[in-house]
């Protein structure tokens, strides 16, 4: 991963956001240094994909503080547009268009200068180049994933933003496409994971956020032990 | 620029595979000629009525455009899309305008075919008649842009486009009608009486475009 490990790619202070009067997120405070990657964890509706959205830029906290990379959200993030490679649950895919339409879509609006080599380069990557003029409406869910893997990396982000990226893909795609995403040369990588082995293990960080919003554990990724924390996932659901 | 003419060409490829909403356009127009055809029991028509029948059936069908405007982006993830990548809000703006009055110029050659078979109105000047109805078409494009998004991520979309868009646009069918309603005699009154509804339907379309562009950053948001 590329960055300055000196520079803070991601940084919340006392982050909250609700949802009318449900606690998504309370009092959220961690750091992530560039060139670091974290996963996060935690149970069913303890706001991991809401913190995601918040560091995208996507969706206004309704406390604290967040800064992502140079930009402090949610007032400047004009600042961020083009430079975050966010994956969520929904792909960000036209279904009327093929995947190439839809690559190509992207591309335009990111002013991709080199953009049929880089949609046939991660085409290859993702293995859809045959399916390529195939409609998006027409994918099963793997395919539709792999395509919206794609999407994500086509302009060369400088951070990831991921929610659970290796859903509803196949065990050779998940260690494939997995590695390639750990493989991005870029500043910070934050994925949110339900599977705490594979991630502690993928990643540097671990941040784990229990069923009330708030940060439950964090530190590296090679002091969290799973079992310790198993209780954080039972009897979550609020 | 560019981002414009991708935003454009993406919603014109899509509509151009899927016919979701010009056909629907067409087919309400006809069947609301229909209706008035025997519900008025007349074969001709002129005037303000002729005026209103033809502008207020553009404008229901124009709601089922703008009511299906924002409904890809919603559900195919395009409000991400343009959130997250460096497009303008005022790129947006001018796209979805322009994705609509291209679907009221389509609708509208269709329709006035239409208006004539069911109607056989007199038309005084054709090319009058057709200034005013582009110009009423890009009052519907510019506030059907602006309500689109603020309705498409409310859970009523269906009730809120009509609830919002009518009330805007009665000055411009008032306007429009001012000027299509002696359009459709056999001549046409001095340039003088209709001038001012005329300046008018300009100046709506300009005030809406305007307000579409200093405020589309705030309706595109969360």
């Amino acid at each position: 991963m590329a960055g300055d490990a000196a520079n803070v790619a991601v940084r919340t202070e006392r982050l909250g956001r609700e949802y009318g009067e449900l606690v998504a997120l309370d009092k959220v405070t961690f750091e992530l240094a560039e060139g670091r990657s974290l996963a996060i964890l935690g149970p069913n509706g303890a706001g991991k994909s809401t913190l995601v959205r918040i560091l995208a830029g996507l969706l206004r906290p309704t406390s604290g503080k967040v800064r992502v990379l140079d930009a402090d959200l949610p007032g400047e993030n004009w600042k961020l547009r083009g430079r975050v490679g966010y994956l969520g649950h929904r792909p960000m895919l036209y279904r009327d268009l093929t995947i190439a339409e839809n690559l190509d879509f992207h591309a335009r609006l990111h002013r991709i200068g080199d953009a049929a080599d880089r949609i046939g380069e991660l085409l290859d990557q993702v293995g859809l180049r045959r399916r390529a003029d195939e409609l998006v409406a027409n994918l099963s869910a793997g395919m539709l994933h792999r395509a919206d893997i794609a999407r994500l990396l086509l302009p060369r982000p400088e951070i990831l933003l991921l929610d659970e990226p290796l859903s509803n893909l196949d065990p050779a795609a998940r260690d494939t496409l997995g590695a390639m995403l750990a493989d991005q040369p870029v500043k910070a990588r934050l994925t949110v994971s339900h599977e705490p082995e594979r991630a502690a293990a993928d990643h540097d960080e671990v941040l784990l956020i229990g069923g009330d919003g708030r940060v439950s554990w964090q530190g590296p990724a090679g002091e969290y032990d799973p079992d310790a924390h198993a209780g954080v996932y039972a009897g979550a659901l609020r | 620029m560019s981002t414009y003419r991708a935003l454009v060409a993406k919603d014109l490829r899509v509509e151009l595979r899927t016919w979701q909403s010009v056909p629907a356009m067409a087919l309400l127009a006809v069947g609301t000629f229909v209706l008035f055809r025997f519900g008025l029991d007349r074969t001709e028509l002129e005037g303000t009525l002729a005026a209103g029948i033809l502008l207020v059936t553009t404008l229901f069908a124009g709601l089922l455009a703008v009511n299906r405007l924002f409904v890809p982006e919603r559900e195919e993830g395009g409000f991400e899309t343009m959130r997250l990548a460096p497009v303008p809000a005022a790129a947006v703006f001018l796209a979805k305008a322009t994705v609509l009055f291209v679907y009221l110029a389509i609708f509208g050659a269709i329709t006035l075919a239409a208006f004539a078979f069911f109607f056989t109105p007199d038309i005084a000047s054709l090319p009058l008649l057709l200034l005013v109805i582009l110009l009423f078409n890009a009052a519907i494009s510019v506030t059907g842009a602006f309500v689109s998004p603020i309705a498409t991520n409310s859970r009523s979309r269906d009730l809120l486009v009509p609830i919002l868009l009518i009330p805007l646009l009665v000055p411009a069918i008032v306007a429009a009608a001012q000027v299509a309603g002696p359009v459709f005699n056999p001549s046409l009154p001095a340039f003088s009486s209709y001038s001012g509804w005329l300046i008018a339907a300009v100046l709506y379309d300009f005030v809406f475009a305007a307000l579409g562009l200093a405020l589309y950053d705030f309706l595109l948001d969360d």
